[in-house]
């Protein structure tokens, strides 16, 4: 086992390596750079652009170098002094506007994963053993609704009733008073109270999606011999459903988390912005639109990371759950 | 002690019926059964594939699969001095979940799949002893190694703790078995247990079966399509066609005195296979030039070792193997499973690349050509000439194609004949192997598993071969249908000059197929010779445990319970 750990992680460097070459020149693809993108904006604004500024702050940035040489001072400025550079757009160290973000980001995505987890499981289990009756009807119903119905307008709409009903104004994750108050049991009241929409919206589509998985991985086990010979050994019908197939349905599921996690961190981003989130995917779609490449860089490289991670503890949970992969 | 009724019956079914609503009105699977199982004694439910035998066996203790459903009829269980109705309770009722498992055992066909992959063998059986017994963990954990001991499993303590894949089918049986008598259950009922297994294991089984039961005093109703084995074990037969029981009566009657034509007419397709063909079309003569010579053939699988696997030991799956088939002769190949005859089978037809030997094949300008140096071209042309057959007649044929495109598949791919001539080449095909040429345009699902093996065989035919390759082509099939597909083959032989290599486990299909046989153990060729020869007086000893083995359907004279048994090198624990 912990060899198969250790061989894992020393997999892990090749892929992050080439990930990270992948991102850096996917991020210089677009033709120019920061500087015409402030440039264009400054001119814009109508404010005249003085060519030898330009010029200078290429100087500064490094950006007339050839482009491997960027890469190399990027990558080993991170791995060597865990320094990721300066964003432009914001001027402050990447750092900084990135672990600010993360933290908040990781909670409100782990609410969201558990919720779809506790949500889809149970139903998922029971469409799939009362195949075809009503409950299984409504439920794939719904299930599909929740599917369809896109991220944003799901949030504009819990934020009207929230309000209406509840109150509330769920915009960002803090209310005024504690936006920049230090840590406390009423900030973090505050903090879960404002969590539910977005939880709930988070939730929804996954929740959709893991029923019909977990309904089709049942479906299949449902029916295999073992669950017979389990019948006729004398348990009752629930115990042996989850003791058996559910157990072996699980599977599959289990190897989603590895793009769960990093779903969860960028794929939210419609929602982010409606909602006045402060997590990463606005932070990173903002550094994309403004050619801001250390930030971007950073970010994807971070999400590589977390897939990467994702990955392997799903490969890690999955030898856990079941044995035949263990002992290969 | 259990009481009993007063003839020894514990288990008395009357007037059975089970229906399977279907869209189209509904199947009657089961039709006014009547059974009596009677305590240490074997009841044998005989018929074949679809005759309703094991949904019988299941609605015993209310595992009928939906939509199936029991309409009427009664199943008294007598234990305890007191008389139950099965049927009365309902399917998830606790009263019936004492009686699965703790009075009915159950066991199945397939005990590669009748095991959970992600629980350890012990905890599955601690499980069933927790249920009925109601011991604590580690009672039932000694029960369950006791248990595994009687079933004969080498290591109990530490093979409990082991999971299913790592259980050899044998062994796997073994564990449904002792799973099944964990709780101590009056009847045992076991749903075709060897028909997935290997003729010396099957013996081991039933040996195994029959000693629990002198032992226990164990009712037991044996479900099985083999008559074989019915003789070997049974004392009383139900012959079952068509969900009713057409004839009921002890062992020695029903292959003595059979009444019913169903019985005389199954009888008859097990004795016609006991004997070499009388069909044979005489066309081989050892004298000949081979068609095919295989020369120290070997394959050796294991790991190539990648980044940081080391490289482990290699399987020689075959180990030297040399031959010769001769124009219009049948050679049959014959082993246990593991024994190599599929991997050399697909080796010839470079399916699977040798590690090292020779292949070499004389065309029809009597040419010889070294098969496993063949390019592109030469091969496809060689594939023209050697054709293959496939065991399962059900997985072999493209369910999405018609029967028209499946044996015109090949026609179509060697662009040899397109539109009215292809059609034209599938229709005389078809009529060929004994269908008819209006079926083209249907769908497999609409044949038979009979039928199905026939258009397998048309489209072995399409290329004009010169040697067919047929791995396991009968053992898919009911005992009855098999001897029909042995004769077209043998029809087929005369009128168009075919070489079969016949691969098989079952010796009576090879003695009545071919005229020479091959034995194959663990890789290695053990004896090659004239069929009637090698089946009737073996050479060698592994030859003679496995011919000794197979189950004699004959009542008064049981073979397979006298049978000699070989030894091989000593195996530890469990085979993968």
């Amino acid at each position: 086992m912990l060899a198969y750990i250790v061989k894992r992680v020393l997999y892990m460097i090749p892929t992050l390596i080439a990930i990270s070459i992948v991102a850096f020149l996917l991020i210089q693809l677009p033709p120019g750079d920061f500087v015409t993108t402030l440039a264009a904006e400054m001119s814009q604004q109508g404010d005249t652009v003085d060519p030898t500024t330009l010029r200078m702050l290429r100087e500064q940035y490094g950006l007339d170098e050839p482009i491997w040489t960027q890469y190399w001072l990027w990558i080993s400025n991170i791995v060597l002094e865990g320094d990721f550079g300066r964003s432009f757009d914001w001027d402050v160290p990447v750092s900084d506007l990135i672990w600010n973000r993360l933290g908040l980001t990781l909670v409100l995505s782990l609410c969201a994963l558990i919720f779809t987890w506790v949500i889809s499981l149970p139903i998922g289990i029971y469409s799939a053993v009362r195949k075809y009756s009503v409950g299984d009807y409504v439920a794939s119903f719904l299930a599909f609704v929740g599917l369809a119905v896109p991220n944003f307008l799901l949030a504009l709409i819990l934020m009207y009733l929230a309000y209406k009903f509840f109150g509330i104004s769920v915009d960002g994750l803090f209310s005024a008073e504690y936006e920049d108050a230090p840590w406390s049991g009423g900030k973090v009241l505050d903090l879960a109270q404002h969590l539910i929409v977005p939880v709930i919206v988070l939730g929804t589509s996954g929740t959709a999606a893991l029923v019909r998985i977990m309904r089709a991985n049942l479906l299949d086990e449902l029916y295999k011999p073992y669950v017979t010979t389990a019948r006729a050994k004398g348990l009752s019908e629930w115990r042996l459903i989850l003791r058996y197939p559910v157990r072996a349905a699980l599977n599959p599921f289990v190897s989603t988390i590895g793009w769960a996690l990093p779903e969860l961190v960028s794929g939210a981003t419609v929602t982010a912005i409606v909602l006045n989130l402060p997590t990463t995917g606005p932070l990173l779609l903002r550094a994309l639109i403004a050619q801001d490449v250390f930030l971007a860089g950073a970010m994807i490289l971070m999400l590589s990371v977390l897939t990467v991670i994702g990955t392997l503890i799903s490969d890690l949970l999955l030898a856990w759950l079941d044995p035949r992969i263990r002992y290969k | 002690m259990t009481q009993t009724s007063e003839n020894g019956t514990v288990l008395s079914v009357r007037d059975l019926s089970v229906d399977f609503p279907l869209q189209k009105g509904v199947l009657h699977a089961v039709r006014d059964v009547n059974l009596d199982i009677k305590r240490g004694k074997t009841l044998a439910l005989v018929g074949e594939s679809g005759s309703g035998k094991s949904v019988s066996a299941r609605s015993l203790i209310q595992l009928v699969d939906s939509p199936g459903r029991i309409v009427s009829g009664k199943v008294n269980l007598f234990v305890d001095g007191t008389a139950a109705d099965i049927t009365a309770m309902g399917a998830k009722s606790p009263h019936i979940r004492a009686i699965r498992g703790g009075r009915i055992g159950l066991i199945f066909q397939e005990p590669m799949s009748a095991l959970s992959p992600m629980h350890k063998i012990g905890d599955q059986i601690d499980e069933a002893i927790e249920i009925h017994l109601g011991l604590d963990k580690k009672a039932a954990r000694k029960r369950t190694v006791e248990l595994l001991r009687q079933v004969e499993i080498p290591n109990p303590e530490r093979m409990a703790d082991q999971y299913s894949f790592e259980y050899s089918g044998g062994m796997r049986q073994r564990v449904c078995i002792a799973m099944a008598l964990a709780c101590d259950p009056d009847i045992l009922i076991a749903d075709e247990p060897t028909t997935a297994l290997d003729v010396t294991t099957q013996a081991e089984i039933l040996d195994l079966i029959k000693r629990l039961q002198e032992q226990r005093g164990l009712a037991v109703l044996l479900i099985t399509h083999d008559m074989g084995v019915v003789a070997e074990v049974a004392d009383e037969v139900a012959v079952m066609q068509k969900g009713r029981i057409v004839e009921h009566g002890t062992a020695d009657e029903i292959f003595y005195t059979p009444k019913h034509p169903y019985t005389k007419r199954l009888l008859g397709a097990t004795l016609k296979l006991e004997h070499a063909s009388d069909h044979k079309a005489g066309t081989y003569d050892p004298a000949s030039e081979p068609i095919l010579k295989i020369r120290n053939l070997s394959k050796h699988f294991g790991h190539v070792g990648g980044w940081f696997s080391r490289a482990g030991p290699s399987i020689r799956a075959v180990d030297d193997v040399s031959f010769d088939l001769h124009r219009g002769e049948n050679l049959g190949i014959v082993g246990e499973s593991g024994s190599g005859k599929t991997t050399l089978g697909r080796m010839i037809m470079r399916i699977i690349e040798p590690t090292s030997g020779e292949v070499i094949y004389t065309g029809s300008d009597d040419k010889d050509q070294d098969v496993l140096a063949l390019q592109r071209k030469g091969l496809k042309k060689y594939h023209a000439a050697v054709r293959m057959i496939f065991q399962d007649p059900f997985a072999s044929l493209n369910p999405r194609m018609t029967v028209k495109q499946i044996v015109g598949d090949p026609l179509k791919i060697n662009n040899i004949a397109s539109g009215r001539a292809r059609d034209d080449r599938v229709a005389e095909l078809l009529e060929m192997v004994g269908l008819s040429a209006e079926m083209m345009d249907r769908y497999p699902h609409a044949f038979s598993g009979g039928q199905r093996q026939r258009i397998g065989i048309a489209r072995a035919l399409a290329l004009d071969p010169r040697i067919i390759i047929a791995d396991e082509a009968t053992s898919a099939l009911d005992v009855s249908i098999r001897s029909q597909i042995l004769d077209l083959l043998l029809d087929l032989q005369k009128r168009l000059d075919l070489s079969f290599i016949f691969i098989a486990h079952d010796i009576s299909v090879v003695r009545y197929f071919c005229d020479r046989v091959l034995v194959m153990h663990k890789g290695k060729l053990v004896e090659i010779g004239e069929a009637e020869q090698v089946c009737t007086t073996p050479s060698k000893a592994y030859t003679q445990a496995l011919i000794s083995a197979i189950p004699n359907p004959d009542p008064r004279n049981k073979r397979m319970l006298h049978r000699t048994r070989f030894q091989s090198e000593p195996q530890a624990g469990a085979e993968a």
